[in-house]
């Protein structure tokens, strides 16, 4: 068997979604760090220094290229999986277990997934979309800390912004630890640790990233 | 513990063959003992049912003790009923109360077709345990088996795995249909040990093609196998088949036999 076959199996598979989710989650850190700058409050100066660091590093863009490539690849296979996971039970049960042998968020990663998909849509249009096509067409980069402060003010753009945060935060409760399971280090010696540690950055980063738009909203940061 | 008698309301999957249509069926059984066993009160349901003349509701049965994993009931939404680390056998009627319904359904996957009722077929356990579940031995005289010497811990992790019984729980229980459970006890126990160690590579690789073949969904880390496995086989075990497998395809030695 050539490893190149081992993509197509089962286990390979679930590796392609370990690998893409490690590297989404070691995105989001940096982007909750770099988005941090905001809380210092200090007219978005530091924000914008690291704003334009990130917009136009040669190495940082060439690896947003790679972070869209393994996003969809993650999006891609997810689905997939889930679709055919589906199709292996043709008459379901009719009364189910529940939630007493497994947590819901473990069972809806598909439907978390999706919700994130459809608010990194908006987020997207909003932000990203806006400034790499006005650096593209020659007007240069946008101020991304005024339209953030701007963009914050309207109610229902806060609200979508927290609950994509909210359906983050359950993913990634399933995700942070799966992901290593797949890897193979999900032994009885560091089980317990992975979790922990799954279990904080899951409620610790959809905060901090959840309080930015309220921050601007409440006028917390100017 | 307290003695008495119920009456119950059952529901049960009645399928003539795989190539028919199923449907539930209700049925009334009076005077049940809170010490007989699940299956035991199937016993008395289906003399009940030869007394009128219809026909009893098939369902898989062997050493009725907990050992044999034939006994494959989806009982009120949880495989083997809701008692942890038990087999239908195994459950006894003092969970229940006078006038309780109780709903009961096959294995359901589309690798597990229903043979009869209640009966479904698992030969695609066997396909994969003969894909590589086994250590290949040369003729002569069985060696003495203090020989080699075995890590204590690895002998007991070894055991645990090979405590799985192939029941399929770990199958029905699944929102998926994976058999990553069955899988891993029975790549464990044998890579945990020298004997095993040899052929570990190919093993990996071929079980897990012939699980797939076999149409079983995939592994996504929910975790419903091991709260429902009736011998507490550790998803620490599926770790480890990860383990094994990408071992053996990036190493390139797990060379698939033709």
């Amino acid at each position: 068997m050539n490893w190149k076959d081992s993509f197509s199996t089962s286990i390979g598979k679930k590796l392609q979604m370990s690998l893409t989710g490690l590297f989404l989650i070691t995105f989001l850190l940096v982007h909750c760090y770099i988005n941090m700058q905001i809380f210092y409050n200090d007219g978005g100066t530091r924000f914008k220094e690291a704003a334009h660091f990130m917009g136009t590093n040669f190495v940082i863009r060439s690896v947003e290229l790679g972070l869209f490539a393994f996003l969809i690849l993650h999006i891609v296979q997810g689905l997939l999986l889930w679709a055919k996971n589906r199709s292996r039970r043709t008459v379901k049960y009719a009364v189910s277990a529940g939630n007493k042998t497994s947590p819901w968020y473990s069972r809806s990663m598909a439907l978390l997934g999706t919700l994130i998909l459809l608010f990194l849509i908006l987020h997207l249009s909003k932000f990203w979309g806006p400034n790499r096509y006005s650096q593209t067409f020659g007007a240069g980069e946008l101020d991304l800390y005024t339209m953030m402060r701007d963009e914050f003010q309207m109610t229902w753009v806060v609200v979508v912004y927290v609950l994509g945060c909210i359906a983050l935060g359950w993913h990634l409760l399933h995700g942070f630890y799966s992901a290593f399971q797949t890897l193979g280090l999900g032994t009885n010696k560091y089980k317990g640790m992975i979790k922990a540690i799954g279990v904080g950055f899951s409620i610790l980063v959809p905060i901090i990233f959840a309080l930015m738009p309220v921050a601007f909203y409440m006028h917390w940061i100017q | 513990m307290e003695h008495y008698n119920m009456n119950l309301t059952l529901k049960v999957w009645r399928q003539k063959s795989a190539n028919f249509k199923g449907h539930f069926e209700t049925f009334k059984v009076a005077g049940i003992s809170s010490e007989m066993s699940f299956l035991e009160m199937f016993d008395v349901l289906n003399e009940q049912l030869v007394a009128e003349g219809k026909e009893p509701i098939a369902f898989d049965h062997d050493c009725r003790e907990g050992i044999c994993g034939m006994c494959s009931m989806y009982i009120n939404g949880r495989a083997h009923g809701p008692w942890e680390q038990t087999t239908t056998c195994q459950l006894h009627m003092r969970e229940y109360k006078d006038g309780d319904t109780i709903v009961v359904e096959p294995w359901r996957a589309n690798s597990f077709p229903v043979i009869r009722d209640l009966v479904v077929d698992r030969s695609s356990f066997d396909r994969i345990i003969g894909a590589g579940g086994y250590i290949s031995v040369n003729t002569g005289n069985a060696q003495d088996a203090n020989a080699l010497p075995i890590d204590k811990q690895k002998a007991d992790e070894s055991f645990a795995a090979a405590t799985c019984i192939g029941c399929g729980a770990c199958v029905a229980a699944c929102p998926n249909t994976s058999a990553m459970l069955f899988v891993s006890a029975k790549v464990s126990h044998l890579a945990l040990l020298p004997q095993g160690d040899p052929e570990r590579n190919t093993r990996a690789v071929n079980m897990i093609n012939q699980m797939d073949a076999e149409g079983f969904g995939s592994c996504t880390n929910i975790g419903a196998c091991e709260a429902e496995c009736p011998k507490g086989i550790s998803l620490e075990n599926i770790a480890r088949l990860n383990r094994e497998y990408i071992g053996a395809v990036f190493s390139g030695s797990g060379e698939s036999k033709s």
